[in-house]
């Protein structure tokens, strides 16, 4: 309900200020000039990778680091080229892995969240409020604290080293059920479920058609939380990987980092690779960032 | 004759599941919570229960060996492990550090974040939404990817900025820290930032009309009205900051390649991801457990300071 009363305000707020007039034109330079100086600060590390992932290994340093040679999209076209062919094209494992990892735990991470959420929402049951400070102290216990635990526990039955040291515990997410509980208690009216139980619909029935329709907006910002938080994820992999065919592509490129000293070649590739690895996620970032806007607003100010 | 048609309804369904058994929808709304809860329970409980448990046993073992050469045996050692801990100067200087890192930088990224999101709310920007775009991009960065862009440009022979860095020297043991605050902060200001301009904005217009009527202005109007309301979401992002302060690790770790001046025992992670290379899993455990303890012990004071529930 308060997304949908963000997101007029959002369209509302960006469209040209009725007042502007009335505002002193020292105040409204002073505020532009800081943002536009802030600009520049978010947004030149970026540009600097792309300029430099169109360059030979030779450019680097004898050329502009903020401008593109001109032959720069042949050197961007051949650099791409090295980076996917490399190693027999681990790069491209890397990528999948990650797409893997992140995708697809996010993916049953919001489910079973969704549904322990809708469930403190929705229903009284004996334990619930144990069970929500359980699953919230959850959300303050840092996940790097559990890396090591969970690396003891995964070397007692052999799965070290395998996508399920690095897949299985993604999907656990306590955050994702208190954003569900705060987002099925608001738009998941009481009344609904009681009509769908009257119509004879069970319970989890009525969960999967109705219920879930009508969290999907909040779901999808709850895929995006955890799709960032598994595709950023270090220490689990770095603890849990030896074999670098299962890498997540951040690994991957720290290892390439990593031994520079030894393969000076490596550094076109790192670059190249950083550029490669974040442009989808920035592009997928900026088109979904309604939904960001929107569940941030419900899971912070209640 | 509506009224008494619907109140007979409900008890309907009720008698149904109670042919059943048990009170009216007993059995099926408990059997309904089960299938709800179960999945993520048993995650939780494989994926973070059983780990806390386990790293405090693995804590409390201690390594024994028959003479130098004997095999080595994992035997109950008590609060052996904590003691080392505790004795450990090289992690209670990363513990140190990571809260300096943390005094100064938390403080300056809200301080921004609040900044800008005031600015965005204010009537005296115009591309809003581009503004919007771009200090979110930068959260799209995964902090190891972040940490080789950046490293790339604090170092003198490949940054755009070599007048600087030739000068400054960013990677130094002086300075490392404050770079690495940088990046962290250059990854989660727009991020903050967001979160607290999705709470302005859900704020009514209507309760800035009375205080216009009065004659504020903006600053007013920002300073008196709007931070008080939103500073429950300020609080929200103070927690998490918080918590990934005593968590750094990727950044770190990845400037290592670029400079000599990290140590392996940097930050708290750091050191339990080298103790644990050694190997030495009891000791590293006991690290993990303090630090989990820090953390959450630190999370929970400061949002019971701040006396607001900025979790309902």
């Amino acid at each position: 309900m308060s997304t949908t009363a963000t997101q007029r305000r959002l369209i509302r707020n960006d469209a040209p200020p009725r007042t502007a007039g009335r505002e002193s034109i020292v105040s409204r330079s002073g505020a532009m000039l800081v943002m536009a100086v802030f600009t520049f600060y978010f947004l030149i590390p970026v540009w600097w990778l792309l300029v430099q992932s169109t360059k030979t290994r030779g450019e680097f340093s004898s050329t502009a680091p903020l401008w593109f040679t001109p032959d720069g999209f042949s050197s961007f076209v051949a650099n791409l080229g090295t980076l996917f062919s490399y190693d027999s094209g681990v790069f491209v494992r890397w990528l999948v892995n990650s797409v893997f990892y992140a995708g697809a735990g996010a993916f049953l991470g919001t489910l079973v969240a969704a549904m322990c959420g809708y469930a403190l929402a929705k229903y009284q049951f004996r334990g619930r409020e144990v069970l929500f400070n359980v699953v919230l102290s959850g959300v303050l216990v840092p996940a790097t604290a559990l890396a090591l635990p969970l690396f003891l526990i995964f070397s007692q039955v052999q799965l070290t080293n395998t996508y399920w040291a690095v897949f299985l515990p993604s999907i656990v997410s306590p955050f994702g059920v208190y954003l569900a509980r705060i987002f099925a208690a608001s738009s998941v009216p009481d009344e609904l479920l009681e009509a769908a139980r009257l119509d004879g619909s069970g319970e989890v029935r009525t969960f999967f058609t109705l219920a879930i329709r009508l969290m999907s907006p909040a779901l999808v910002t709850m895929f995006l939380f955890q799709f960032v938080a598994i595709w950023n994820n270090f220490f689990l992999p770095l603890i849990m990987l030896r074999d670098q065919t299962l890498f997540p592509v951040t690994l991957g490129l720290y290892a390439w980092n990593s031994s520079i000293g030894q393969a000076p070649e490596l550094r076109s590739l790192v670059i190249i690779g950083a550029f490669v690895s974040i442009v989808p996620l920035i592009i997928a970032f900026l088109s979904l960032q309604r939904f960001w806007s929107g569940g941030l607003a419900a899971g912070s100010i209640k | 004759m509506t009224t008494t048609s619907l109140e007979t309804t409900a008890p309907t369904t009720g008698s149904l599941s109670s042919k059943r058994r048990g009170r009216p929808g007993g059995l099926s709304l408990r059997r309904a919570v089960v299938v709800f809860v179960a999945p993520f329970g048993v995650l939780y409980a494989l994926f973070y229960v059983i780990p806390i448990a386990f790293a405090i046993y693995q804590s409390l073992l201690t390594v024994k060996r028959e003479g130098t050469f004997g095999a080595a045996q994992q035997v109950f050692g008590g609060l052996s492990q904590y003691i080392l801990v505790f004795q450990d100067g090289a992690f209670w200087g990363s513990v140190g550090r990571v809260l300096v890192f943390g005094i100064v930088q938390v403080p300056v990224m809200l301080f921004l974040a609040l900044l800008f999101a005031l600015l965005l709310d204010s009537p005296l920007l115009r591309g809003k939404k581009f503004f919007r775009l771009a200090f979110f991009a930068p959260y799209a960065v995964p902090g190891v990817i972040a940490a080789i862009m950046w490293g790339f440009l604090y170092s003198p022979s490949l940054s755009p900025f070599s007048a600087l860095t030739s000068s400054v020297n960013f990677l130094s043991a002086d300075l490392v820290l404050w770079s690495i605050a940088n990046i962290v902060t250059w990854v989660y200001v727009g991020y903050n930032m967001l979160i607290i301009y999705s709470s302005l904005l859900a704020i009514p217009q209507e309760i800035y009309e009375a205080a216009k009527l009065d004659g504020a202005n903006n600053w007013q109007i920002a300073v008196g009205i709007k931070i008080p309301l939103v500073t429950p979401a300020i609080i929200l992002t103070a927690v998490f900051s918080i918590i990934g302060t005593l968590q750094l690790l990727a950044e770190p770790q990845t400037l290592r390649s670029f400079s000599s001046a990290i140590s392996s025992t940097y930050t708290p992670n750091l050191a339990v991801y080298t103790t644990a290379s050694i190997p030495n899993y009891s000791l590293a455990a006991a690290f993990s457990v303090v630090l989990a303890l820090a953390t959450f012990i630190l999370s929970f004071v400061f949002l019971k300071l701040t006396q607001r529930r900025a979790f309902a």
